[in-house]
């Protein structure tokens, strides 16, 4: 009995340190968002709070949390209170089966890479239930593009996996890491390109970013699901929002690009030199790199309209991962390069 | 596990399933009605779960709850039904389906009660260590021996696309305009503008 | 666990079929608009192809393979012969119509092909799961070729019905098989048929609570009464070719499927489902006899003699014995031929804008078309069960199967709602023969239907003078 307190204890810490770190990442994420997004548009950004604007995402998070909240009169209210909680839980649920290094990882399960599956597909409700309760037109308009470009997207991205799964040989996320060592060219990024491209779209469009960010899509439907939303709601909203960019950053970087691996591993001199450097700062300094992505995409590319994302979806990525799990199915079978041997 | 805890959890999951069952029926929102479904099913996956059948009660959630129910709650925000007409005749009917329903139950208790399948007909299955898959040793079996009723079951799920299909869809109707992003690549310079050579105008002569 | 690559050879009727099935899909999609007529050839060319692999299978010795899922007996070679032949006429007799009415041609003859595979699925299943997954490859399809008249609101509500009818058979089937499942722990019919024989009475309950569920569901996808709601909307509100197709083969279909639910996997409690069985029996042969009488609409009609011709062939099933299960499967073969004739008959009478649905539009077939109306009588004389036509050699052969197991009282039921129906099956000769055309036009027909309805027609009457061949057929496959 004693033991089993110890282990609970133990978990709620480990959890802690997951979500802790998580919760800052996020807030200094919409920091380095506007910053980099700025500096392309060449304007400086924020820099007014504290050190070169370094607490502006500490004010903000104020501001958000002494808000009032309100909430619509002719709104679904129970609905309306649960669905910013409904999405911003899966995405923190998803975290427990990340590995952050060797051993550093909450829940080692034989299934994580469907348990993050079926976590980030109940992220959608959130959405829809916040377009369906606050009544409102235009909020209804982007829980309904939300939904269909979820639902078409979670098609392309769990084929991508299946070419993952099948290379690895395991649904382990640890498992998957490891079946990657060997340095650099050693990573699934290379023999499975087509399905780390259509990851990453898919993923994007997973997340609603732009340029898929139809639900949003302040141009034409103003806020898109969470326009009622104020105070903290909106902020949970927000979160969960940069928390599930943050997820698919750590999946692509788990599932193509190594993991905690060093990417130095098996080259002669630079591979003994870097051999100390812990796993978790690759794979921080790796998850960085996807989260430039997705600013970088952000500002580069004008929005989808709605027919064009179905079209990328249904007609173009699906098609191409079936084709590449076959391939993946010879290269498996002929035990091509250093991947598959 | 405690079998108390392993009891504990199945009753919290057992009892979640049902009262969101019920609710599924009862409350007049057909909104409402879905997400209690949805409950419903991840509640189900929770007693799987337990079962170490973690690979159903994955699928189950990131099939059923993810793709599924969210189309279905998608079908029934467009219809945009806030609320059913009341029930006509419920009342006139409720006793007769009482009856019917305390029939069926005390017919179930009685022939699938404890004594024909209780523990000391059925012991309870071995639990497996940490290492046993339940995704690979349903994957041993699925492409072997249950390979003809899995490619049946695939063959099924092709009707119903075809079928779906042909009852839905009409051909393009005449007048909509549409993308053809096949013509639109395939745009070449000279099809859009013409570049004209011509002769500088004339000085003219003051 | 050891596996080996499951023996394919008995399976490739099947296989040749779901292969083709692809192969016109996408030739459909690209070459259906130039060439009209490609999805029909194809498809009945592949019925062909899939007869003469079959035909190839005949006499093969009783085989299991797929890990005891699949069966090729004596029993799914001649049932499959004979689904097989009857969906080639049913694609022949409605190929007019389908031009005609514009149905999507390609969706038709892929969604009709996938219900004949089921149907050779379901006739080699030996174990439930490929049971049921072959009966639901066998009613999706159907499901959907209902509705195919998109703009009909009669065919939408027929399909509705028959939908929701069918997912509820399907249903209570399942929960069946699940008793019969959860007491034997097994799915296969041998090893469920041997635990149902060895179960102690004290845990007999649950299977007969199974059993009726089955039987439920069986009945429900037969049509039989009580379960027989759907079948006059279904007849009615399809458009006639599919209703042709309908009440043709998979009735074949649904009596193996009753006949390896019931003989092979609980032989042990013949008792019980035959009470149950005569239950259904009787109320399907009193109430399809009498209130065909009421009807006006053929298809109707034809529905509610469907629901009675159901209630006789499940007599040779309550017999209990080997010749009365021959007696059924010669029954079955009879009638999808006689209800495939008199439904052809009302393809042929539709006419663009006009579909042929009253008995009073058969008024004066005779002097429209005197050969047709010949046909037309043979198999109305069939149905009814007059002498020498086939129908009277197959309620022969139940009747004398009843008998036999000392069940007197129900041929005698049997015998007396026989003669009760015939009048409505006379009803419609009187019209044709006796009553004047509306509408004096000459009814005619391409070649090929003529042909087959001639057949159709002759078959009946020939059946009927010699029946000893296909009697022998469907004895041999039990007594064998």
């Amino acid at each position: 009995m004693k033991q089993d307190i110890l282990l609970l204890i133990w978990t709620v810490i480990k959890i802690v340190a997951i979500v802790l770190p998580l919760i800052i990442g996020v807030a200094y994420l919409t920091m380095a968002e506007r910053k980099v997004i700025s500096y392309m548009q060449g304007r400086i950004g924020p820099n007014r709070v504290g050190f070169g604007g370094m607490l502006q995402p500490i004010a903000d998070a104020m501001k958000l949390l002494f808000k009032e909240i309100i909430i619509p009169r002719v709104s679904n209210r129970y609905l309306f209170l649960i669905a910013p909680i409904v999405s911003f839980v899966p995405a923190l649920v998803a975290w427990a089966v990340i590995p952050f290094g060797p051993h550093l990882v909450l829940a080692n399960i034989n299934a994580g890479v469907l348990f993050v599956l079926a976590m980030t597909s109940l992220g959608v409700y959130g959405v829809l239930m916040a377009g369906w309760s606050s009544n409102s037109k235009y909020a209804m308009y982007g829980a309904m593009r939300s939904a269909a470009q979820t639902v078409s997207y979670e098609i392309a991205m769990s084929f991508a996996f299946v070419g993952v799964l099948m290379a690895a040989g395991s649904l382990n996320m640890q498992n998957i890491v490891v079946a990657q060592s060997g340095g650099f060219w050693h990573w699934y990024w290379l023999p499975l390109l087509p399905l780390f491209v259509v990851y990453w779209i898919s993923g994007v469009a997973e997340t609603n970013r732009a340029p898929f960010d139809v639900a949003e899509g302040e141009s034409e439907i103003v806020a898109g699901f969470h326009i009622e939303y104020s105070g903290i709601t909106f902020a949970l909203f927000f979160l969960a929002e940069y928390a599930s960019m943050i997820l698919i950053s750590a999946l692509a970087v788990t599932l193509f690009m190594g993991g905690w691996l060093s990417p130095f591993q098996g080259i002669p001199v630079l591979g003994a030199w870097f051999a100390w450097v812990p796993g978790l700062v690759w794979f921080v300094l790796k998850l960085c790199f996807f989260l430039y992505l997705y600013l970088w995409m952000r500002a580069t590319f004008p929005r989808y309209r709605y027919d064009q994302i179905m079209r990328l979806g249904w007609k173009i990525l699906i098609p191409v991962t079936l084709v590449w799990i076959v391939v993946t199915g010879a290269l498996i079978e002929l035990h091509v390069g250093p991947w598959f041997s | 596990m405690d079998l108390l805890v392993e009891q504990i959890i199945f009753f919290a999951f057992a009892g979640m399933t049902v009262l969101a069952g019920a609710v599924v029926v009862a409350v007049r929102n057909p909104v409402h009605s879905v997400l209690a479904l949805v409950v419903a099913f991840v509640a189900s996956a929770g007693l799987w779960l337990l079962l170490e059948a973690e690979f159903l009660a994955l699928v189950l959630i990131f099939v059923y709850v993810g793709a599924v129910m969210t189309l279905f709650l998608f079908v029934v925000m467009m219809l945009n039904i806030r609320e059913l007409p009341s029930r006509e005749g419920f009342v006139r009917f409720l006793p007769l389906a009482l009856f019917a329903l305390a029939a069926i139950v005390a017919m179930m208790v009685f022939v699938i009660g404890p004594q024909h399948f209780g523990l000391a007909q059925y012991a309870i299955p071995a639990h497996h260590g940490a290492d046993y898959s339940n995704i690979r040793e349903l994957g041993l079996v699925l492409y072997t021996h249950d390979v003809y009723p899995f490619e049946l079951a695939a063959v099924l799920l092709l009707i119903a696309i075809i079928a779906a299909i042909s009852l839905s869809f009409r051909g393009r109707r005449v007048g909509t305009r549409s993308q053809v992003p096949s013509a639109q690549i395939a745009v070449k310079s000279a099809d859009r503008i013409r570049i004209i050579k011509m002769a500088s105008e004339p000085k003219v002569k003051r | 666990m050891t596996f080996t690559i499951p023996n394919f050879i008995p399976a490739i009727p099947e296989i040749f079929m779901l292969v083709m099935i692809c192969v016109i899909l996408m030739t459909d999609l690209f070459l259906g608009k130039r060439i009209k007529s490609i999805a029909y050839s194809l498809t009945q060319l592949t019925l062909i192809g899939a007869f003469l692999l079959t035909m190839h299978q005949y006499g093969m010795p009783k085989v299991y393979t797929f890990d005891h899922m699949y069966v090729l007996d004596k029993l799914a070679i001649l049932s499959k012969l004979a689904i097989l032949l009857v969906s080639f006429f049913v694609f022949l007799y409605s190929r007019e119509y389908i031009g005609m009415t514009k149905l999507p041609r390609g969706e038709y003859h892929i969604l009709g092909l996938f219900a004949v595979l089921g149907m050779m699925v379901l006739v080699s299943a030996s174990n439930f799961l490929t049971l049921y997954l072959g009966l639901e490859v066998l009613s999706l399809p159907l499901y959907a070729m209902v509705a195919l008249k998109r703009d009909s609101g009669v065919a939408s509500e027929a399909a509705m019905k028959y939908f929701v009818m069918g997912a509820l058979a399907s249903g209570m089937l399942l929960y069946g098989l699940s008793m019969l499942y959860g007491v034997s722990h097994s799915l296969d019919f041998t090893a469920v048929a041997k635990v149902v024989s060895e179960t102690s009475p004290a845990h007999s309950l649950i299977l007969i609570f199974g059993l009726v569920f089955i039987i439920a569901g069986i009945a429900f996808k037969m049509g039989a009464a009580p379960f027989h709601m759907w079948v006059p909307d279904v007849y009615d509100g399809s458009p006639t070719s599919v209703t042709l197709f309908i009440s043709s083969a998979p009735k074949i279909a649904a009596l193996i499927m009753a006949y390896r639910l019931l003989v092979e996997s609980a032989p042990g409690l013949i008792i019980q489902w035959q009470h149950v069985l005569m239950v259904i029996a009787v109320l399907s042969i009193v109430l399809g006899n009498v209130v065909a009488i009421a009807q006006s609409n053929i298809k109707r009609m034809l529905a509610y003699s469907s629901i009675a011709h159901m209630g006789y062939m499940l007599l040779g099933i309550i017999a209990g014995t080997k010749a009365g299960y021959a007696s059924s499967l010669f029954y079955v073969f009879t009638y999808s031929m006689m209800s495939m004739g008199a439904f052809a008959m009302l393809l042929m009478m539709s006419k663009s804008g006009f579909e042929a649905e009253n008995i009073e539009d058969l008024q004066g077939l005779n002097s429209r078309n005197p050969w047709y109306a010949l046909m037309m009588l043979l198999i109305m004389f069939s149905m009814a069960g007059i002498p020498p036509a086939v129908g009277f050699f197959a309620k022969l052969g139940v009747l004398e199967a009843v008998i036999n197991a000392n069940m007197t009282w129900l041929a005698i039921v049997a015998l007396i709602f026989a003669i009760v129906g015939a009048y409505y099956y006379l009803r419609v000769v009187k019209v044709m023969y006796f009553d004047d055309p509306k509408d004096a036009t000459a009814v005619t027909a391409p070649m090929d239907m003529r042909i087959a309805i001639t057949i159709n027609g002759l078959a009946v009457i020939a059946l009927g003078l010699f029946p000893s061949a296909l009697i022998g057929l469907c004895r041999n496959v039990f007594f064998g």
